[in-house]
């Protein structure tokens, strides 16, 4: 008994410790850390499912690698972006850490299990499942996986993100504005696309329908 | 196949094939001699090949014709899928013939159409095409041959046929096959600079491990070596033809972007990992490399890092 008492004691600050980083994201997406930095449902949604309107993304279900990424990445200046480069800045190593491990375990909004008006772009939907290779464009889904879903920690999911929001991203990769891609694989296929391709294969994954769990059938 | 410079490479290979126990330590290394692959290295290509454009997918035909075409279609870029019962790994036609088995110098099927029948020296004979996509399945898929007569077969062969449509019959055309032609390594291909290629350009996709990965129990990105990748008996074992695929389309969109050397290295990494049997095995790992494998081009039979290669206990 003295032992278990001893071992509990022991663990005590641990489980503790577990606690206060989740208590301290959870507070940080509702009322930002006092800091600076933002409450995050303000942009990203009390489900943290984004907001199609305004193109602020989807981060709930998101894997934790990337999103933390992301974080330092704008708090370093390596993604631009005038919104999230002083929130981002605001947060401590920790806080980030914590907050993108928060957002990956957070289960995926219902509403977004059903797709967005389905716009129906033959172009879109060619470039995402097939590519041009006479642009050395592979299909999108070659890499962030059939239906656009994501994998890993390198290529995040583009399927229920908002199209304001991807066609963004590809803009910024397009300009160099975002340049913490992987051996600039994005900033090379993003260089060969228009604008009016930009706005299709956007509008397309936008689109597409989530699964319900992440990676899943 | 023929001029191979590579002395050093069959030094290496007789090396560690009449001795396979000891240990060929940086077996990779084979360092003697890159004067002599430089000094045999020969001008590329010489005459043009005529060139193909093949016709787009829009224009695949309505109807039942049009349907088994379409079904081929889907056959080489889903196989597990679409052909489950002959295929033992998880790989499709497409990881190795890019764009749906359209892209030049990917071994695009309209390069090969036109070129069946053949004589193979692989199995010494000549082979119709069917038969050269069924060696493709018991091979590269690590799977059992489907019957000539089989939906499988008679599926890809309409989807090569009309791809091909419009190509000079009999014609080796620009763009077909892998461009090996001329393509040899400047420096002797090495396994520690492979390792160091693969961490730096392979691994983001194909992972550290070489495993691939997958979402949903199904390949996203191709496993290079190991249970789930192609044998010992497949073509991509084999250091030219997996080094020209690798500097043409590797990483994906960015062909071209490897240095020669930079891909010689590579492809001799991801062929020194084990990989299931070769299905012609001969009772033995020498034999086997005696019958089928007696070549530089292929480290079967031969001992890197300690592991004799096609002796199993993948690593």
């Amino acid at each position: 008994m003295l032992r278990i008492l001893a071992l509990l004691a022991l663990l005590a600050p641990l489980a503790a410790g577990a606690t206060d980083a989740a208590t301290s994201a959870a507070k940080i997406v509702k009322q930002g850390n006092g800091k600076g930095a933002a409450p995050c449902m303000a942009c990203h949604g009390v489900d943290g499912g984004g907001m199609e309107a305004t193109g602020y993304p989807r981060l709930a279900g998101l894997d934790a690698a990337y999103l933390q990424r992301q974080l330092d990445d704008f708090a370093n200046g390596t993604r631009a972006n005038p919104v999230m480069q002083p929130n981002a800045s605001a947060l401590s190593e920790a806080e980030r850490a914590a907050l993108a491990k928060y957002y990956s375990a957070m289960p995926l909004p219902a509403r977004l299990a059903k797709p967005v008006a389905a716009k129906p772009d033959a172009a879109g939907e060619r470039l995402a499942t097939r590519g041009d290779w006479s642009r050395e464009l592979p299909g999108c889904v070659q890499c962030h996986a059939p239906g656009g879903v994501g994998v890993g920690a390198n290529f995040p999911p583009l399927a229920g993100q908002p199209a304001a929001y991807i066609e963004a991203q590809l803009r910024a990769w397009q300009q160099g504005t975002r340049h913490n891609d992987p051996l600039a694989l994005m900033q090379h296929v993003a260089k060969q696309l228009t604008p009016q391709e930009i706005e299709a294969v956007a509008g397309w994954f936008a689109a597409q329908p989530l699964p319900r769990k992440e990676g899943a059938p | 196949m023929k001029s191979l410079p590579l002395v050093w490479f069959g030094a290496l290979a007789l090396a560690a094939c009449s001795h396979p126990a000891p240990e060929a330590p940086a077996a990779a290394k084979l360092a003697p001699a890159a004067s002599v692959a430089k000094a045999t290295s020969e001008p590329a290509q010489a005459k043009t090949l005529p060139a193909f454009t093949p016709p787009a997918e829009a224009d695949i035909p309505t109807g039942p014709l049009g349907d088994e075409i379409r079904r081929g279609m889907a056959i080489f870029t889903d196989t597990p899928e679409h052909a489950h019962d002959y295929v033992g790994n998880g790989l499709s036609c497409s990881n190795c013939h890019l764009d749906a088995g359209r892209l030049a110098n990917s071994a695009p099927l309209w390069g090969a159409w036109g070129v069946y029948p053949q004589y193979r020296k692989k199995n010494g004979r000549v082979n119709s095409f069917g038969e050269r996509l069924q060696g493709c399945f018991r091979f590269s898929m690590n799977g059992k041959a489907p019957p000539l007569d089989s939906d499988v077969i008679v599926a890809l062969q309409t989807y090569a046929w009309w791809m091909a449509k419009g190509a000079p019959a009999g014609e080796k055309l620009a763009g077909a096959g892998y461009p090996k032609q001329g393509f040899k390594p400047p420096q002797p291909p090495d396994y520690a600079r492979g390792a160091a290629v693969y961490a730096k350009d392979c691994a983001l996709c194909h992972g550290a491990d070489g495993q691939g990965q997958q979402v949903a129990g199904r390949n996203v990105f191709p496993p290079l070596w190991g249970p789930q990748s192609f044998n010992w008996g497949a073509g991509m074992h084999e250091l030219d033809n997996a080094a020209a695929f690798i500097k043409a389309n590797m990483p994906l969109s960015r062909g071209g972007t490897l240095s020669d050397q930079d891909a010689w290295d590579v492809a001799m990494y991801m062929d020194a990992h084990e990989r299931p049997q070769d299905p012609r095995y001969a009772g033995d790992v020498a034999a086997t490399r005696a019958k089928y494998h007696d070549t530089p081009m292929s480290l079967y039979g031969t001992t890197v890092n300690g592991h004799l290669l096609g002796s199993g206990t993948a690593k």
